[in-house]
């Protein structure tokens, strides 16, 4: 399959869940989809297209918090990125651990560091952050403030 | 059942990247495996944002010190990605060196622990009296054994000096000989064969289900090199070729880094000869707002970074991945259903820190420490002897 045809076919077959294709360069594409689709995006692009899941990015932008999730496809040369736009009051979305086991830790991870809920998520325990580190704060929020005092309230400091 | 815990970690001042395992042992076999991380969780991705494009290419660089490259290399790619740009060619060809003087460096470090754990010192003298030569190539090279601080977004800092490419030429081909002499070594060595052949198998279905990158990956016959499938550096214009092996193991994975390691000393020869003249920088002049992903072949496997720019001077979000974020989690194919003695080679197979399993101990339920880290090397290195004077092979 080209690079055309795997695009063509991404548009044809998620008609109603792309809202829209931002193609950037000749192997980086971005794509915005509904919230409500991704599982069954990415189960197509990962089992059927046989694309490799790179990582998710979580990034805060104020007035809602997106996620990407790239994916290669390493024959074609190409990084396609999904990308989902969740409002900051209902900051929740499908986990992708039942597609592939490689979604476990950065899941875990966005929900530690953003506050993302990720509904089936097995063990949503913290990866990164100390048990110390207090409930609800989210270090890579653009509302967090640097040495909140709260946050450092166990370490002596 | 009264289930015995063998805790791993989590801290030694040796460690580069700490992290914390438990296994579950029922006698001799491990049945479960649980991981904890961040304690070396230093919130560069946060750090990155307060500090410039061109600051940041120093605070990257010191994310790992056997990454060193691997980290700015795929940060300037994500930064001229966002633009997007090309970099002249002759900085192509000096960024790959530094990466494959690098990978070189980092499977010999690995494979001399790897030898140290079964019991084989020679095979880590060898490996880590080998690595000092890499170390003076990258000193000439660079000026700096480790963290080069060769790269900026747009090109590369520092030139290669003409006259220092035969002494390098040089250097670079005396390894060969004792690289096919410890690849021999080991894959006609019989006792080698008994304690990595067919340990800590992971299935390529497995691999691609846990997402694992590099070596770990190849070794389980999953066919995938950003190097190859991605057209960065120079690689696209010399020969080579990417070292695939199917059986998933232990073994497998030492080969596949050993020959990698012949690979990368081909490219890094060919590169050096064949060093196109020309400038070493773009010179960027300002960022656009936008988006820019990086992805460079790390030793370990694909180092991924993704960097959002607003406009302004600093970055607005910078996502960095490394490779051993998705090849840990493969313990839990690996680890589960071998004995304690070998899940020491097997946590080492994909090449983390193994300072790590410097602090394993073994405690019964009752808290009561039976083996230290040490111990636990021991415990390996025996099994090792006991199998040579048994002749079990």
């Amino acid at each position: 399959m080209t690079r055309e045809e795997v695009l063509k076919n991404l548009k044809n077959r998620f008609k109603d869940d792309i809202i829209e294709v931002f193609d950037k360069s000749s192997n980086r594409v971005y794509i915005d989809i509904k919230p409500g689709s991704l599982v069954s995006v990415a189960t197509y692009v990962f089992n059927d297209l046989e694309a490799r899941f790179n990582i998710a990015t979580g990034v805060d932008v104020r007035y809602h918090m997106e996620i990407l999730y790239h994916f290669t496809f390493e024959d074609l040369n190409l990084l396609i990125s999904f990308r989902v736009k969740l409002p900051k009051d209902k900051l929740e979305i499908e986990s992708l651990t039942s597609v592939f086991e490689g979604a476990d830790w950065i899941e875990r991870e966005m929900h530690e560091l953003l506050g993302i809920d990720f509904k089936g998520h097995p063990d949503l325990r913290r990866l990164l952050l100390s048990e110390e580190w207090p409930e609800g704060v989210y270090p890579l929020r653009c509302d967090y403030k640097e040495w909140d005092e709260k946050a450092i309230r166990d370490r002596g400091v | 059942m009264a289930k015995t815990i063998i805790p791993i970690g989590p801290y030694h001042p040796l460690q580069e990247e700490p992290e914390f395992f438990t296994l579950v042992v029922d006698g001799e076999k491990v049945v479960d495996i649980d991981m904890q991380m961040g304690y070396n969780h230093r919130g560069i991705e946060k750090l990155s944002e307060m500090k410039t494009f061109d600051q940041s290419t120093f605070v990257i660089e010191r994310i790992c010190g056997i990454c060193s490259t691997s980290h700015p290399f795929a940060y300037t790619r994500a930064v001229e990605d966002i633009i997007p740009m090309e970099v002249p060619e002759r900085a192509k060809y000096i960024r790959t060196i530094i990466a494959e003087g690098e990978r070189l460096h980092s499977h010999l470090l690995w494979l001399g622990l790897a030898g140290h754990f079964l019991g084989y010192n020679t095979v880590y003298m060898w490996a880590w009296k080998l690595r000092e030569e890499i170390l003076e190539v990258m000193e000439i090279l660079s000026g700096n054994r480790n963290n080069y601080a060769m790269f900026k977004p747009g090109g590369i800092r520092r030139d290669i000096k003409p006259e220092d490419i035969p002494v390098v030429v040089k250097k670079l081909d005396s390894i060969v000989p004792t690289l096919r002499l410890l690849l021999k070594a080991v894959t006609d060595d019989p006792v080698i064969h008994a304690r990595t052949k067919g340990i800590g198998i992971l299935t390529k279905e497995e691999s691609i289900n846990y997402c694992a990158l590099g070596p770990t990956s190849r070794a389980s016959g999953v066919a995938r090199d950003v190097r190859k499938d991605s057209h960065y550096g120079a690689y696209d214009k010399v020969e080579w070729e990417m070292i695939v092996t199917h059986n998933g193991d232990v073994f497998d994975k030492v080969v596949v880094r050993i020959l990698e390691m012949l690979e990368a000393h081909k490219i890094m020869k060919a590169c050096l000869l064949d060093l196109p003249p020309g400038e070493i920088d773009a010179k960027i002049k300002s960022i656009p707002p936008g988006e820019g992903i990086g992805h460079i072949e790390a030793p370990r496997g694909e180092t991924f970074h993704y960097v959002r720019s607003d406009g302004t001077n600093s970055p607005a979000r910078h996502k960095v991945r490394a490779p051993t974020f998705m090849n840990l989690p493969t313990y839990k194919a690996t680890v589960v259903g071998e004995t304690i003695s070998d899940a020491t080679i097997i946590l080492a197979a994909i090449d983390p820190c193994y300072c790590c399993t410097e602090r394993m101990a073994v405690r019964d339920p009752g808290g009561r420490k039976l083996y230290d880290g040490e111990a636990m090397i021991r415990l390996s290195q025996e099994k090792t002897e006991k199998m040579r004077r048994r002749r079990l092979i």
